[in-house]
């Protein structure tokens, strides 16, 4: 599997990528300070992988999945598509872009109109496109609500006529319908519940298989991301500490944070306990980050140079990236 | 045979699907509309004075301005159905022709405040910003007026008459409108369906037009049908000073306002346009209530 990754040219290039966000305050709305959202974080995805972000709330994982797709403008970095640098396109050409890169939200019930029916929720994207309209535009709803494991008559419903399951199946087709090359998927399965989770990322992995689509996949379930990812990128407060293959991470983790992390995984066995690392402290606020390693707070091993300064993301064994001076 | 009768039956339902499927949003709403009742009984009264106002030329027993002065204050009998006023003019045939221009000026006012407002509110909202901090303190400055100052001065301005009126009344109402959408807006823009329209490459226009404004539909509508009372009432405060409609030509405000300095000695000269007036409202709300709740298809059975 890995082989075949290897071969194929990276759809996804993101350097440097920051966001801020502006903390206004005062009578003439002056900014005061910057919520550093995302600070820093370089990696690509290959065509037909799955890279998965995991990381605590508020880290930052939504607001680099947005930013990728230029619903937010970015403060620093470049973001390129199939090598089109995403950030310097012209509207119209951004526009264009829009069919090959999509969006799978969080919340199933925010995320569908309440007053469009599924068919013109999954239908708007066609034909604001130009791509089908009138009696052929249903038929292509049609069969993407089917792949998508609807039924075609559902297409005459409204959303609140169905379950959350049935909901994230809608927000999915709705993403789909454009036959888009990415997809950017922001906690799909969060908002639902166990059993309902397994159904639709398999769904997702089936889509994948059948239309060879690239996930960026955004949870903070880490049995989730195992379970559907090729590679997995761990960030902590607003930066990625650590990228790496999904077996070499869960097998042997090198940042403090992913250990961590990772110990604190449940397992279903009670009698095989494990030792949890226990981190100790709250996660810093994001406008007032540390200095140097943002880790440096709750590290355990924290040393004096970790205070001072900030690690570089590098290569430790091919193809696992981390940032922290204790791996040379 | 019974068999064979239910099965074309049947294949008769199945090919009249395609034909339900293509049916426009419009008549799934007026479809929920017929089975609200109170809805439909809003709806009637308001058909009713719409006719009235149409053929007033033919049902009004008198015309407006024809005065018999041996019948002054004459109240309710079998000739007058709703008695005469300081001039013996039936009332009865002044409320039925006063129909035609208050309800111009109820319904043209209120188009006119809630498309600017509306528009100006959804801009507002949406944008934000610069945007929004110039088009909301321009409303507080409409606001800070008093809204009959503001409709006395444009009228001054512009000169007396119908269509005027109708603007004077429209534009001093135009702010409320807008803070209300402007707050719905708020409240909508920010949900994951809006991204989910942007991440689709849909435009600004589209994103007010099809997904903010129809979820922001019910306030602007109870607000509206109360809004047509207050344009109503605002004209003819403005006939009364002599701005508005000019006498002799019947108007329900200017006629509530002439029978006020004899409501303590002839009650029915006030009484029958403020009921014309009472009347028109509640099927107004009616409706509106109506309306928005088959706007909505969640409430939908």
């Amino acid at each position: 599997m890995s082989e075949i990754i290897t071969e194929k040219k990276e759809l996804i290039v993101v350097e440097n990528l920051k966001k801020y966000f502006p903390i206004k305050s005062g009578l003439f709305k002056k900014t005061v300070k910057y919520v550093r959202a995302v600070e820093n974080i370089s990696f690509t995805i290959k065509e037909g992988e799955t890279l998965g972000i995991v990381g605590e709330s508020g880290c930052g994982k939504s607001t680099t999945g947005r930013t990728l797709l230029r619903l937010l403008e970015k403060t620093e970095g470049e973001v390129y598509f199939d090598g089109k640098p995403v950030f310097d396109l012209p509207k119209d050409e951004l526009r264009k872009l829009r069919t090959d890169m999509q969006m799978v939200f969080q919340d199933p019930y925010s995320s569908l109109n309440p007053r469009m029916t599924v068919g013109e929720i999954v239908g708007e994207a066609l034909s604001e496109h130009g791509i089908a309209r009138g009696q052929e535009n249903v038929e292509m709803v049609k069969d993407i609500i089917e792949k998508c494991g609807l039924a075609p008559y559902h297409i005459r419903r409204y959303p609140h006529e169905f379950s959350g399951g049935q909901r994230q199946r809608i927000g999915i087709a709705r993403a789909l319908a454009l036959k888009p090359k990415f997809v950017v998927c922001d906690e799909p399965v969060s908002a639902l519940d166990v059993s309902i989770q397994s159904q639709v990322l398999n769904l997702l992995m089936d889509l994948q298989q059948e239309m060879g689509l690239t996930y960026l996949f955004i949870s903070h379930d880490l049995s989730v991301v195992k379970h559907i990812s090729d590679r997995i990128g761990v960030m902590y407060l607003g930066s990625m500490v650590e990228l790496a293959p999904k077996d070499e991470l869960y097998d042997n983790p090198l940042h403090p944070y992913t250990q961590a992390l990772l110990s604190a995984i449940p397992l279903p066995d009670p009698r095989n306990r494990r030792k949890r690392i226990i981190l100790k402290g709250d996660i810093p606020s994001p406008s007032n980050p540390p200095s140097g390693c943002r880790f440096h707070t709750r590290c355990p091993y924290v040393m004096d140079q970790c205070k001072v300064e900030v690690p570089e993301f590098r290569e430790a064994k091919p193809e696992h990236f981390v940032s922290c001076h204790l791996i040379k | 045979m019974s068999n064979a009768k239910t099965l074309q039956k049947q294949t008769l339902e199945k090919t009249s699907q395609p034909a339900k499927k293509k049916r426009s949003p419009w008549v799934t709403v007026w479809m929920s509309l017929k089975k609200n009742k109170s809805a439909m009984f809003g709806l009637i009264i308001i058909l009713i004075l719409i006719f009235c106002a149409l053929t007033a030329d033919f049902i009004a027993p008198y015309g407006f301005d024809d005065q018999d002065l041996m019948a002054r204050f004459q109240t309710p009998n079998s000739k007058h159905w709703f008695g005469t006023d300081n001039f013996g003019r039936d009332i009865l045939s002044r409320v039925i022709y006063g129909s035609r221009i208050s309800l111009q000026v109820g319904f043209i006012a209120v188009g006119i405040s809630m498309f600017t407002g509306g528009a100006l509110g959804a801009i507002a909202g949406y944008y934000g910003g610069k945007m929004d901090n110039v088009i909301m303190r321009f409303m507080d400055i409409l606001l800070a007026i008093p809204g009959i100052l503001l409709a006395i001065s444009i009228v001054a301005a512009l000169g007396p008459g119908l269509q005027n009126v109708m603007i004077a009344v429209g534009i001093g109402s135009i702010p409320s409108y807008a803070r209300i959408v402007r707050a719905s807006v708020l409240s909508i823009r920010d949900q994951e369906f809006i991204e989910a329209a942007k991440a689709v490459g849909a435009n600004d226009f589209r994103i007010i037009t099809k997904h903010i404004i129809p979820n922001s539909m019910a306030p602007i509508i109870v607000q509206a049908t109360l809004g047509v009372a207050g344009a109503i009432l605002s004209a003819a405060g403005l006939s009364f000073i002599g701005l508005g409609i000019q006498p002799p030509t019947p108007e329900w405000g200017a006629m509530l306002s002439t029978g006020r300095q004899f409501l303590r000695d002839h009650w029915h000269i006030a009484t029958f346009p403020g009921l014309a007036i009472m009347i028109t409202i509640f099927a107004l709300n009616l409706l509106g209530d109506g309306l928005r709740d088959a706007l909505d298809p969640r409430l939908k059975s």
